[in-house]
């Protein structure tokens, strides 16, 4: 348990910036989801905290204590690996009880660890057997259990979930939150998936080209999005944005409206081509082609009625709900 | 893993596929089977035959042998040849040689593997100057056959004064190429997650080499250990160099130099047991570490 907080932390690969200044304070006990398109750095940075890239400027502090130059084992971090990065010849038991082994943890501390977090995980019954004895969703959790038995003082998580398929992911997405909250520990999790982001984060930051583009709570973040990036990557389906020009309006350069608040109505303040309907029972996305080409989509309940394809219809919104953006992406 | 069936196992299924008429099918799969086997025997007979007339040789009286036609089946003198064999030979004792040959398989085998291991770990997990370089200075000695750096290779050891010993019939041979660049291809389908998940866990170098990638090397350990022991165990120009003591002869080499030379008379049925004796270990090996030999060859363990 214990706070963690990065200062203004920069990463290049020889010339190449990757990562352009992070700053955050970790509370302790905090999940913070770290969310973002492939390539935004946000991998880099989780593994900057676990000692596993070196810094190249800034500042991670782990409970006041600078670790930049500290070995990854030294710095109280455990971390669960996107492929799990099982140890395929050790039993369930040895896997977790590796880092205990090497620490010189006493043999019977190192028993009692094991099967507490066995217990924890429901894995007792798999102590013997070997890694590809298991499905995935338990491989998940013995990486999780050789998380926990080490009592780090942060977990770390790298798009632990990636490799599930979708029914699992949702389940152990609600596990690893209610885990997360039962020991306390402090959190870091890396994720491309904004459902995740969305469900377990305290704090999120979505990254964006190697920058932080917002920090925050994630229905502030939704509901407030501080860039046209975090706009349209918060939320599915993606925010519209219907270019100024088109609106006939001058001061901003993209106006932003969520698909809930969008609707379909006669004599709105655009017309639109109705390009195809999904019904999804309870509720209905309408996909309609915007005068200059632009796509948009409207989420409205299942029982109103569905605009014929290829038919005409007007769009129109509330103007509170309205977000809007400079030419720079920034929001105004 | 349960995605990749074992191949062995797919050839022993029947070749033809399966017909819908249960009664052509025995018949059919029936006449393939006798077919097939009578083929396999044929080639088995054809390739065993130079030995088990070896084997009879080895067995009968010289006069017998040198009387044509040769003998098909095995006299009476198989004890007498083998023991004569095993405690005197012609020069040297075969028990002698046997016992040299197995120090020298052995020793080439296990050296070759660990300073192998060692290297391509060094390659493949470390990062420093030259890295590159070493790596292709290993493959080249690839393209050298031993023979082209024989008469230097002589020099340097007889300077050291490893002629007529184990050293120098080991150490010349230890260095492997071929096995550095095996083991560097399996090493670099080892996920990088492994190698920062030992780290994690606080695991040096050498603790994650013996931990971790020492036993997920096994299979590859062993498929090699069976190879390298018979290209140690069928050396024969190199022991032939350096070893002029008859007591420092190797089995393989040792069969040559029973050979008679000008007008003395060739004790056949000894020279024959002391062939067949040359071949029990490397079969020994081979049927002992099959299991894991194909494994190692046929699967890549993740």
């Amino acid at each position: 348990m214990a706070t963690l907080s990065l200062d203004n932390v920069k990463k290049s690969f020889g010339k190449t910036d990757v990562i352009h200044g992070v700053s955050i304070d970790v509370k302790d006990g905090e999940f913070i989801v770290i969310v973002g398109p492939s390539g935004c750095g946000k991998s880099t940075l989780l593994r900057m905290v676990a000692g596993l890239e070196t810094i190249t400027s800034g500042e991670v502090q782990i409970d006041g204590r600078r670790v930049n130059e500290v070995e990854p084992m030294d710095r109280d971090i455990a971390m669960v690996f996107q492929n799990y990065a099982l140890y395929p010849h050790m039993s369930v038991f040895d896997n977790m009880a590796y880092g205990l082994k090497i620490a010189k943890v006493p043999k019977p501390e190192i028993e009692d660890r094991v099967q507490q977090a066995a217990k924890l995980l429901q894995l007792e019954s798999y102590l013997k057997r070997k890694p590809r004895e298991l499905s995935g969703g338990q491989r998940q959790r013995v990486a999780m259990g050789r998380a926990i038995v080490r009592k780090p003082a942060v977990f770390l998580f790298d798009e632990p979930l990636s490799n599930l398929d979708a029914k699992l992911r949702v389940q152990m997405r609600l596990e690893i939150k209610a885990l997360q909250r039962e020991l306390g520990v402090t959190a870091l999790y890396v994720t491309h998936d904004q459902v995740e982001a969305m469900t377990m984060a305290d704090r999120m930051i979505v990254m964006n080209g190697g920058v932080a583009d917002q920090i925050g709570a994630p229905l502030e973040v939704y509901a407030n999005p501080a860039t046209e990036f975090v706009a349209g990557f918060i939320g599915s389906p993606p925010t519209n944005f219907f270019s100024a020009a088109l609106l006939g309006r001058s001061g901003t350069d993209q106006v932003g409206v969520r698909p809930e608040h969008t609707r379909i109505a006669d004599g709105g303040k655009l017309r639109a081509t109705a390009a195809y309907a999904e019904a999804l029972g309870a509720e209905s996305l309408v996909h309609l082609r915007l005068p200059d080409g632009t796509m948009i989509t409207v989420r409205q309940d299942a029982e109103a009625p569905l605009p014929a394809e290829g038919s005409e219809v007007g769009i129109a919104w509330d103007a509170h709900h309205e977000m809007t953006f400079d030419g720079a992406g920034r929001r105004l | 893993m349960t995605a990749n069936p074992d191949p062995l196992a797919q050839e022993a299924l029947p070749a033809k596929p399966r017909k819908s008429d249960p009664g052509g099918m025995v018949e059919k799969r029936g006449a393939g089977l006798w077919l097939t086997h009578l083929g396999l025997i044929i080639g088995v007979a054809f390739i065993f035959f130079p030995i088990w007339l070896a084997f009879v040789a080895s067995t009968v009286s010289q006069p017998e042998i040198v009387r044509p036609p040769m003998p098909l089946l095995p006299g009476d003198q198989f004890f007498a040849n083998y023991s004569k064999a095993l405690t005197s030979g012609i020069n040297a004792p075969v028990s002698l040689m046997l016992l040299n040959s197995l120090v020298m398989a052995l020793g080439i085998a296990l050296g070759k593997i660990a300073i192998s291991l060692l290297s391509a770990f060094a390659i493949v997990y470390f990062r420093f100057p030259g890295r590159k370089i070493f790596f292709w200075l290993i493959f080249l000695t690839l393209m050298l056959p031993v023979e082209v750096r024989i008469v230097p290779t002589y020099e340097v050891i007889a300077n050291f004064g490893m002629l007529n010993s184990y050293q120098g019939l080991i150490l010349p041979l230890i260095a492997s190429a071929t096995a550095t660049f095996l083991f560097r291809q399996f090493f670099m389908t080892v996920p990088d997650e492994l190698a920062e998940a030992a780290r994690v866990d606080g695991a040096g170098p050498m603790r994650f080499f013996f931990d971790i990638l020492l036993p997920m090397s096994r299979t590859n350990i062993a498929a090699l250990f069976v190879i390298l022991f018979i290209y140690g165990w069928n050396q024969y120009l190199w022991p032939l160099l350096i070893t002029t003591d008859p007591t420092m002869n190797t089995i393989v080499m040792g069969i040559k130099q029973m050979f008679p030379s000008g007008d003395d008379i060739a004790d056949w049925p000894v020279i024959m047991a002391t062939s067949i004796l040359a071949m029990i270990p490397p079969v020994l090996v081979v049927i002992g570490m099959q299991k894991l030999f194909i494994r190692g060859l046929v699967e890549s363990e993740k």
